[in-house]
């Protein structure tokens, strides 16, 4: 098991306020609106020196989803903030019609996504946010999983033409990813090569898929971990030479097991490769309050639930 | 002015054949709202707006166009059509399969004239805000313009833009509410009352004036004098009164055409009312 490690903790959205601001500083035509969250976003610095390009909208997410798609008309590069539920769920209509089926170059950034949003509760904590994504066409979907990758995929999203779903959370969690990194949308990461079972992870939960690793390597298992940080498109390829060494797989992400990752790796896999898969995802649940720790614990997204998915696909192998 | 008011009135003639002609050619989609704008679509493109049919979808230097009540799509289709954007023959590929001149606009198809797709009520006035606004970091001085039905109104993301533009000094936008009092389901002061959209408008901080959309002189002096109140801090309101149907006597006034296709004897009935101008498609 290849050894990583992190010298520090840090929330994936400070990854997306650092990302927006390098890349505003790059290109003149990035416009940055938020609906009353530009705190918890972090565009507190974009807004402090690019004023004239930060636009606040208030509460009023369906109203800034729409002046989004406006903004195109012309040239700017408009990227939302809110939380994701807010993003999501609350605007799918205009989502859909405005900037997905009018195909416009908006970048929707979505924070607080899944249960580690926390104490708010299930009202916040939307475990459906990439599914509702994924089915919109042409929308690109990305789930970073630390701080580096996240301003790394901020930065690569200004530079792709195209609508976007860009998902990230609250939470400080290790940054273990080069911090040089260059991010290419749609290409997997190599984690860990392994041969006995895949690992697929995203966002918050590729740490734990590390940790899992380690702790599966001390029981003789040699795990393969992929990070899957585009979910759509979904790099089709990585997956299936993967899955072709080891024969199983495990899918990993904050988010309900219908209509996330792991449904997208289990459509690939049944017409392409029928292999024995199990899903560490929210089993068709909502949230409720907690520690970001005590809620992963509960609704069975720790460490120790990807160990034990890894050890039943590996008894599921014929 | 660019045409005389009788010219104007010709093409006017033309687009109501355009319009219940594409709508008998499918037996589907909206004649009442498109006869009922057909004034203020023409005036717009025919004499108030600077605009080139050699389509770009960013307008830069142009003034802009946003139909938020999509299902008005043939009176849009028809003026886009005869100012030049596409060939008139296509018209009759109206709601028809692999056509372009979807049931509501869109730019999916790639339809010259068409910057977003409308049709789900209530988006319209954000898009054009988000247009507006670009054109104001763009220091570009032309205009957005846009079009919202009255029933339309009743969608609340409406009343978030309404809230921001005025808040925003969004000057260079005008915003036209097509104040037929008519909606499917009946008249809006029965489905769910309206109330005085003067009175609302102007609370909100928007700077009202009042139109009387079938009348093709007035409708072009009001749009220019909604014109001279751009660039004065607040966006502007075109309260424009309309029939629907207006034109063909009888779907004059009737939410029954609202989304109804006239029969082969109704098609003559509503042809002969409007003399045929500028050659059918």
């Amino acid at each position: 098991m290849k050894k990583y490690t992190y010298t520090e903790k840090k929330d994936t959205r400070s990854g997306f306020g650092v990302g927006l601001h390098e890349a505003a500083k790059l290109n003149p035509d990035i416009v940055a609106l938020t609906a009353d969250l530009k705190g918890s976003l972090k565009m507190d610095a974009f807004e402090k020196d690019f004023p004239e390009r930060f636009f606040q909208i208030g509460i009023a997410e369906a109203n800034m989803i729409g002046i989004a798609a406006g903004m195109t008309i012309g040239g700017k590069i408009p990227f939302t903030g809110t939380f994701a539920n807010f993003s999501t769920g609350r605007v799918y209509d205009q989502i859909r019609q405005s900037v997905a089926y009018s195909y416009k170059n908006v970048k929707i950034c979505a924070s607080h996504a899944g249960l580690t949003l926390g104490e708010d509760g299930a009202t916040h904590q939307i475990l459906e946010d990439i599914g509702l994504m994924k089915m919109l066409p042409g929308m690109v979907v990305i789930n970073p999983c630390d701080y580096n990758q996240t301003k790394a995929a901020t930065m690569a999203i200004a530079e792709y033409e195209g609508p976007v779903y860009l998902r990230f959370g609250r939470p400080s969690i290790p940054v273990f990813t080069d911090p040089d990194q260059v991010f290419e949308i749609g290409k997997a990461w190599m984690v860990n090569e392994g041969t006995d079972v895949t690992i697929i992870a995203t966002g918050h939960m590729v740490w734990k898929a590390i940790e899992a690793g380690e702790q599966l390597a001390e029981l003789g298992i040699d795990a393969e971990i992929i990070n899957i940080h585009t979910i759509k498109p979904l790099d089709e390829e990585a997956i299936l030479k993967s899955v072709q060494k080891t024969g199983c797989v495990v899918t990993c992400e904050e988010h309900n097991k219908f209509g996330g990752l792991g449904e997208s790796v289990a459509r690939l896999l049944s017409t392409e490769l029928p292999s024995p898969q199990e899903f560490v995802a929210v089993n068709d649940s909502f949230g409720e309050s907690g520690t970001p720790d005590q809620l992963m614990t509960k609704y069975g997204l720790d460490t120790i639930n990807i160990v034990e998915a890894v050890q039943k696909v590996i008894k599921r192998k014929k | 002015m660019k045409h005389t008011i009788n010219e104007l009135e010709d093409i006017v003639s033309q687009v109501r054949r355009d319009i219940v002609r594409m709508v008998h050619g499918c037996q589907s989609g909206h004649p009442g709202g498109s006869l009922g704008c057909a004034e203020f679509l023409t005036a717009l493109y025919f004499e108030t707006m600077n605009h080139s049919p050699e389509f770009k979808m960013d307008g830069v230097g142009e003034d802009l166009f946003f139909l938020s009540n999509g299902h008005i799509s043939p009176v849009f289709y028809s003026v886009l059509a005869r100012s030049g954007y596409f060939e008139v023959s296509e018209l009759a590929t109206f709601r028809k399969l692999n056509s372009r001149v979807q049931g509501h606009p869109t730019t999916h198809e790639g339809l010259p004239g068409i910057r977003i797709a409308s049709g789900s009520l209530g988006q319209g006035m954000s898009v054009a805000i988000g247009a507006a606004l670009t054109k104001k970091l763009n220091k570009d001085h032309s205009l957005v313009f846009s079009l919202h039905g009255d029933g339309e109104l009743q969608e609340g993301q409406n009343w978030e833009a309404i809230m921001f533009a005025p808040h925003n000094k969004v000057d260079n936008l005008i915003s036209t509410i097509d104040y037929n009092g008519q909606q499917i389901d009946g008249p809006t002061e029965k489905v769910l009352s309206l109330e005085s959209l003067e009175a609302k408008f102007t609370a909100f901080g928007w700077h009202v004036i009042t139109s009387s959309g079938n009348n093709m002189e007035e409708i072009v002096k009001s749009l220019e004098y909604a014109k001279s109140l751009t660039g004065k801090g607040r966006p502007i309101l075109n309260l424009m009164s309309t029939q629907m149907g207006y034109g063909v006597d009888y779907m004059v006034g009737s939410h029954k055409w609202h989304g109804t296709a006239p029969n082969d004897e109704q098609l003559a009935s509503a042809l002969n009312q409007n003399k045929e101008t500028l050659g059918d498609y």
